[in-house]
């Protein structure tokens, strides 16, 4: 094998040296190490808490490290502010944009360092000529002049990166780029960041999914719990040698095995249409079952799940449930009726944080915990104590608000919340998106628990890996409509990416 | 349990106010006479019972602008009744102002509710009109003390086991909202809308019925209290309780309800009352000028928010596990 001719000449345009970043009680990068040439993608690779975030926010000026070297070119650099990382030509792409909404395309490529013409005063023609000749540069095809908020997520992405270019960036830091695009826009970003490598950029590439550091990245850096584990080029090294390094044991993520004997139908949907959003949704569920809802972002899958629950109303439809018809016009009649809904982005949500973890858990049951509109609260903290406990929640009390406890935590109360309704349906949105490994078999495994109990499960997912691995059988969506329902050995990642994305068979 | 106590707003608050009341008794010990402190009691009393209805609206992540409008336009329309019909037993006088308050904070409801109008816009909006419309029925003319009938302005005065009706109603809404609050599923209802109003919605509530009851229960309150302050001034006019509506959530602040919504008690708000009440009736008493009095309830809201701000903050996120069972 051929060394690699990429890395090897150049010397790194960025770098961090034995650096070390100290928050009260934890200690976030303990003499961590990270080398950016250019020309090169590097990827970083870390769990939930590996201190990839903390390592961004000190590139970009947002954090100062306590210990160790900051190098530009090989020169000592601070970077006190953020505008000092900028004038570095570092610049940074988060997983939600920070751009603004209300300000024209242009406006945002440019803002602070706009061209100015006569007295100093921005000069908006000039402006706009330079901001259409970036975007076309990156065969972006979007007028200047549009407001951002008109734009989709991917075409967000792609104003920061013009505006990336814009500054003459020579470090491009992507955080997580993909989480929110479809198939499609994946692969348009990947092909940016190819020519991002061309124009001999460094681009520092963060991301949970392997598929893609293995197809962009050409050389990666792990942490682990803040400390710097090993680096070196993608192609002397495996998906499972990176797991290794990154979990620091050999995990291959075995999806828990399941006992496939679905019970009874529960619910039975037929012919749910919506004005704007989905049209012919009809499918049947059995207790024990869990049936995966595949698709790409925007293919309607989170949009019926909202109209099943209540929350928007379907034009047409009906539903079954133990074949009894049921009309959900809100979501409390959607509970009434056992369907629960936990949905995708649970901080927001989830929880109420300024509530006691036992107000939280009864919220949804306060039907069964009162008494013609008065609280019972003796009952309350019986059904609270039965369903944290089930879950092994660690709380001191569960007087104390929900908005003290970690993450994890928060979780299963709001976890603990759905399950104390005691639901035939629970629908999950996107259950692991965002989590690391060891989190994600958790809730893996957790979802085979619910569905032996013979709770039904619908798991709204985008991962791949994750669909296959749980479900009983796959619907697959795309554009608002139910494109393919799939079991058995139909089952297979390219009969998925096929049918959601619209590609017929050779 | 004791000890949480002691680390409480509520218990700060109250630290506050005997803080306070200790320093007017060196100047003038006759302020902290029983007699006199009932007197002060009577006189926070529209205050406590508004900054109530205030403050489920608050915990809802709503304000109502409108309430001593709301007030005003009730109180003018029992007083023009009155005048009409002076042998109006003073029970149907009461149901009118209540009902009156009900209807006009249902429509702020309303049109928060279904037409998803930012409630400070409404409420701007309601409280202009309300006090256009006191001024349409009165044509801008008092009715003063003479015009109204005896039993219509002793109401609010009649002492009963010591106190004036005005405390003592003041006191069965304190009791009324400490229930609703904590022992009812409306009460959870509201800080839970307030708190995350998505979450709520997922919970099945309905977030738009909740702030419509919150309002409509503010503008009942602020009914109730519009006849009370007409009776015990004895003189209705446009202009009664103008401004009131500050003070109203001047209270609020103070007593800890967070107006990003969710968060507040009502022990801490009758206590952020009651540190208002005590100001304005005791500086004048010592000789302190209007003036200092508006600059020291004015730093009041500043040093409460600034406190409440502080608390938020300082709690941070626990992620070290030894210290989250500690917690």
């Amino acid at each position: 094998m051929s060394p690699l001719p990429k890395a090897a000449p150049l010397p790194p345009v960025l770098a961090l040296d034995g650096v070390t970043k100290v928050f009260p009680g934890v200690r976030a990068l303990s003499e961590v190490s990270l080398a950016l040439y250019p020309g090169t993608v590097t990827a970083l690779v870390g769990e939930n808490g590996a201190g990839k975030s903390t390592v961004v926010k000190i590139l970009t000026g947002i954090y100062q490290p306590d210990g160790g070297a900051i190098r530009v070119d090989g020169q000592p650099a601070t970077f006190p502010t953020a505008q000092a990382a900028a004038d570095a030509g570092i610049t940074a792409i988060h997983q939600e944009t920070v751009l603004f909404d209300e300000l024209s395309v242009a406006e945002n490529i440019y803002l602070g360092h706009a061209p100015r013409g006569r007295f100093g005063l921005i000069d908006t023609a000039a402006m706009h000529r330079k901001a259409a000749e970036i975007l076309h540069s990156i065969e972006a095809d979007i007028d200047p002049a549009t407001p951002l908020r008109d734009l989709g997520i991917a075409s967000k992405h792609l104003v920061a990166i013009a505006r990336a270019l814009s500054i003459d960036a020579r470090v491009v830091i992507m955080d997580e780029p993909t989480a929110a695009l479809s198939h499609k826009e994946i692969t348009e970003l990947y092909d940016l960041v190819d020519k991002l490598k061309q124009q001999g950029k460094a681009v520092l590439f963060i991301s949970h999914k392997f598929d893609e550091i293995f197809r962009i990245a050409d050389r990666y850096t792990v942490f682990r719990d803040g400390q710097f584990v090993g680096d070196g080029a993608i192609a002397d090294v495996t998906q499972s040698q990176l797991v290794q390094m990154m979990v620091g044991r050999s995990v291959d993520h075995i999806f828990p095995a399941r006992a496939k004997a679905p019970g009874a139908e529960v619910l039975r949907v037929v012919g749910y249409d919506h004005p704007t959003e989905f049209a012919d949704i009809g499918f049947s569920l059995r207790r024990g079952e869990i049936l995966g809802f595949y698709g790409l972002i925007g293919a309607g899958r989170s949009e019926f799940m909202q109209a099943l629950f209540g929350i928007t109303r379907p034009s047409k439809g009906a539903i079954r449930i133990d074949d009894k018809v049921r009309v959900i016009r809100s979501p409390a009649d959607a509970v009434a009726n056992g369907i629960v809904y936990v949905p995708e982005d649970r901080g927001k949500q989830g929880a109420i944080t300024a509530l006691p973890i036992f107000q939280n858990v009864t919220l949804p049951s306060l039907g069964k915990t009162s008494r013609s509109g008065f609280l019972r609260l003796a009952e309350e903290f019986k059904l609270a104590r039965d369903y944290t406990a089930r879950l092994d929640l660690r709380a001191a009390s569960l007087d104390q608000p929900v908005g003290n406890l970690s993450g994890g935590n928060q979780q299963k109360v709001v976890i603990a919340k759905w399950l104390a309704t005691q639901p035939k349906v629970i629908i999950l949105d996107e259950p692991t998106k965002g989590i690391d490994i060891g989190s994600k078999a958790a809730v893996h495994e957790f979802m085979a628990e619910l569905a032996a109990q013979g709770l039904a499960v619908i798991m709204v997912s985008s991962e791949i890996p994750e669909v296959l691995g749980m479900s009983d059988r796959v619907i697959v969506m795309r554009e608002g409509r139910i494109v393919a329902e799939v079991s058995g050995d139909q089952m297979t990642p390219e009969t998925l990416v096929r049918h959601a994305a619209g590609i017929g068979e050779d | 349990m004791f000890k949480r106590f002691l680390a409480s707003r509520e218990a700060i608050l109250l630290g506050a106010v005997l803080i306070l009341l200790a320093l007017v008794a060196i100047r003038f010990p006759a302020f902290i006479a029983p007699a006199n402190l009932a007197n002060v009691f009577n006189d926070t009393s529209p205050l406590i019972i508004l900054a109530l209805g205030q403050m489920i609206v608050i915990l809802t992540k709503c304000i109502d602008l409108s309430i001593a409008a709301n007030l005003a336009l009730c109180g003018m329309v029992v007083a023009i009744l009155n005048v009409a019909h002076p042998d109006l037993p003073v029970i149907v006088t009461l149901v009118v102002a209540t009902g009156l308050g009900t209807i006009l904070g249902a429509i702020n409801g309303l049109l928060v509710w279904k037409l998803t109008i930012p409630p400070i816009v409404v409420t701007l909006g309601t409280m202009t009109i309300y006090r256009g419309t006191i001024f349409l029925i009165s044509n801008g003319k008092w009715v003063n003390s003479h015009e109204m009938s005896a039993p219509f302005k002793a109401f609010s005065r009649q002492i009963l086991l010591g106190l004036p009706v005005l405390s003592w109603i003041a006191l069965a809404v304190v009791a009324t909202f400490a229930v609703l609050l904590t022992r009812t599923t409306l009460g959870r209802a509201f800080y839970a809308v307030g708190g995350n109003p998505h979450a709520a919605v997922y919970a099945g509530l309905n977030v738009g019925r909740t702030q419509f009851l919150a309002f409509a229960i503010a503008g009942a309150l602020a009914g109730l209290t519009g006849y009370l302050w007409v009776s015990r001034y004895a003189v209705a006019y446009v202009d009664i309780a103008g401004g009131f509506e500050l003070d109203v959530i001047a209270a609020c602040v103070i007593g800890g309800i967070a107006i990003s919504g969710g968060i507040g008690s009502v022990g801490g708000l009758v206590l952020g009352a009651l540190f208002l009440g005590v100001i304005k009736n005791a500086l004048p008493v010592v000789n302190i000028s209007p003036f200092w009095q508006l600059a020291i309830s004015g730093a009041a809201i500043v040093i409460a928010v600034a406190f409440n701000a502080r608390s938020s903050r300082t709690k941070g996120r626990i992620i070290l596990k030894s210290a989250e069972v500690a917690a």
